[in-house]
């Protein structure tokens, strides 16, 4: 009984993670970076449904288009400020790491200043936090309805890497950019589709967890950020189906360690366990091994 | 002097101390993001050592840097085999696995001792600490670091620490050891950021596991990453000119996470030697010059 109900909890967590999860993959498979900013458009997603659920009064199913498109937005502008310039100068990785983190600092700063540090909360959802009748467990609509969306976006978003022509090309451009080029692939066209759907993904990840706990913070970012970290690192750093997997896994010890040892603990555990995956398996559960030529 | 209060200058100081702990992986082509973590650790040491057991400071600072020192060769054991983006995920890891140590230390303690303990307070940490730390210790501790900078710069180690950050496998088949050499560095950095620890946190007064967080890390790195990682004067110039600067301007004060986010963000696309590299300042003088020799 108390099993399945930590079951149920950790498949809607691990649904939000994944979806969170699969724009950094998605980004660093087939750019190379980590984008540091990721959590950040995350909250500005989060950000946007709030403003067109509560300023706007629009009705939810609106406000879950305006959140991944506003989040896509900032995030190609993102790419534009941060990643593009250091692309083109063939800059090391770890520069464009330091610049995402700019970027992210400067997101977060200015939800504050826009939106204050007070947590916003979404009063006239109430009908969403309703538990499901007549079901062995207890599961919220809200819980249910980020479950099914993560799972159809998931299913979606392998549909376009493996069956599009544009999947075809930002496979294509992950093996190797140059050669994408030689064959008359858009290549700064395509990152800037791959950082919108990045976005876009983030953006409804932060809708999603806001509604499920009522509220808005420009901090909320920051403990899925390092979360997210571990998710994709467990999968193998730029492996989509891995992040997916990571981030259940990742949901489903949070909740385990939750339920035997209380929260104290709670982050350590997934802390430590990206310290180890990084040392044992650094290509992640997933990954192949990679061999480093000279 | 020049407007600024001591206070503000014993920061100054202690944030040089930090880029400079940061500058010297940096030089060597380590990202590390565990100062803080180290700084937490050195200044959590030194206050128990003070507070506790009454000790004088000099000794709070030797057992603070000790500690770190340690902490940095075990922890450099492991991640230093790691490379860019690994490194800087796993040491990000190690930031908040000190946070959280450090928050339920007392927990665990009072676990295994069986009676109530309290050493590091928790959440709220210590409180009270003696106000000791003077500015000419910090003045003749950085005095005493630049002195060992600048006479390793110009030593083997120092052009050993270039070959690594260029190019480590060549360096590697040159017939440097590479593990003995990072570890080093690792180390040096770590004791260096955990003197900055317990001398800020003699100077604060209170220390919680709460201000060693991710944003304080990235707000280090931007001293650096201002300053550039050219030359030991990258850093001094860089932390003080990131701290001081908010004291004249207010509006930046307000804004003063966005600044240190813009800094990150355009000298990392635009100067990505920082401002005391050969461009910036060739280019700066040669301007000096057409100005005044017209």
């Amino acid at each position: 009984m108390i099993f399945l109900q930590q079951t149920i909890n950790a498949l809607w967590l691990g649904a939000v993670y994944s979806l969170f999860a699969l724009g950094y993959a998605l980004v660093f498979s087939v750019l190379g970076v980590l984008n540091l900013a990721h959590s950040a458009v995350f909250m500005w997603g989060a950000y946007f449904g709030w403003l067109a659920l509560t300023y706007f009064n629009l009705p939810l199913p609106v406000a879950g288009i305006i959140a991944p498109l506003g989040a896509g937005i900032i995030a190609v502008i993102l790419d534009l400020l941060a990643f593009a310039p250091l692309r083109k100068r063939n800059a090391p990785r770890i520069s464009q790491l330091i610049s995402s983190m700019g970027a992210g600092l400067i997101l977060v700063k200015i939800a504050q200043i826009v939106f204050s540090a007070q947590p916003q909360f979404f009063p006239n959802i109430s009908n969403l936090n309703q538990t499901l009748p007549n079901l062995p467990f207890k599961i919220t609509l809200i819980q249910t309805l980020i479950f099914v969306i993560a799972i159809v976006l998931i299913i979606v978003l392998r549909l376009i890497i493996r069956r599009t022509l544009f999947g075809k090309a930002i496979r294509a451009i992950s093996m190797d950019s140059q050669t994408a080029t030689l064959f008359g692939v858009p290549v700064e066209r395509y990152y800037q589709f791959v950082f919108f759907l990045s976005g876009a993904l983030a953006g409804i990840a932060g809708l999603l967890y806001a509604l499920a706990f009522n509220n808005v913070l420009p901090f909320m970012g920051d403990s899925v950020a390092l979360k997210g970290l571990t998710v994709i690192v467990l999968g193998g750093l730029g492996n989509i189906e891995g992040a997916i997997i990571g981030g259940f896994f990742v949901a489903a010890l949070e909740t385990a360690s939750i339920a035997l040892g209380g929260s104290t603990y709670r982050d350590a555990i997934i802390f430590i366990l990206l310290i180890l995956v990084l040392l044992i398996r650094p290509q992640g559960l997933l990954g192949e091994k990679r061999v480093e030529r000279v | 002097m020049f407007g600024i209060s001591e206070s503000l200058f014993q920061f100054l100081l202690i944030n040089v101390i930090l880029a400079l702990s940061i500058f010297i992986t940096l030089y060597a082509g380590i990202f590390s993001m565990a100062n803080v973590g180290f700084m937490a650790l050195g200044a959590y040491t030194g206050v128990i050592c003070t507070q506790n057991f009454g000790l004088p400071l000099w000794i709070g600072l030797i057992a603070g840097m000790l500690a770190s020192g340690v902490c940095a060769y075990l922890l450099g054991l492991p991640i230093l085999r790691l490379h860019d983006i690994y490194l800087a995920i796993a040491t990000i890891g190690f930031g908040e696995i000190v946070r959280i140590f450090l928050l339920n230390f007392d927990n665990f303690l009072s676990f295994i001792y069986g009676t109530e303990v309290v050493l590091t307070g928790g959440a709220l940490g210590i409180k009270g600490i003696p106000k000791i730390s003077e500015t000419w210790y910090l003045l003749a501790f950085i005095a005493f670091i630049l002195l060992i900078f600048h006479l390793l710069g110009r030593s083997r180690f120092g052009r050993v620490l270039i070959a690594i950050r260029e190019d480590e496998l060549i360096a590697g088949g040159m017939g440097i050891d590479i593990v003995k050499i990072k570890s080093a560095v690792f180390v040096l950095s770590g004791v260096l950021a955990g003197a900055a620890g317990v001398f800020s946190a003699h100077l604060t007064r209170i220390i919680s596991p709460g201000i060693y967080n991710f944003s304080r890390a990235v707000d280090v790195l931007a001293y650096t990453v201002l300053g550039g990682t050219v030359t030991w004067v990258g850093p001094v110039v860089g932390a003080s000119i990131l701290t001081a600067l908010p004291e004249f301007a207010r509006p930046l004060k307000e804004y003063n996470q966005i600044f240190n986010g813009l800094i990150l963000l355009f000298v990392i696309v635009y100067l990505p030697n920082g401002i005391i590299g050969p461009k910036f300042l060739h280019r700066t003088l040669g301007k000096v010059k057409k100005i005044f020799l017209k």
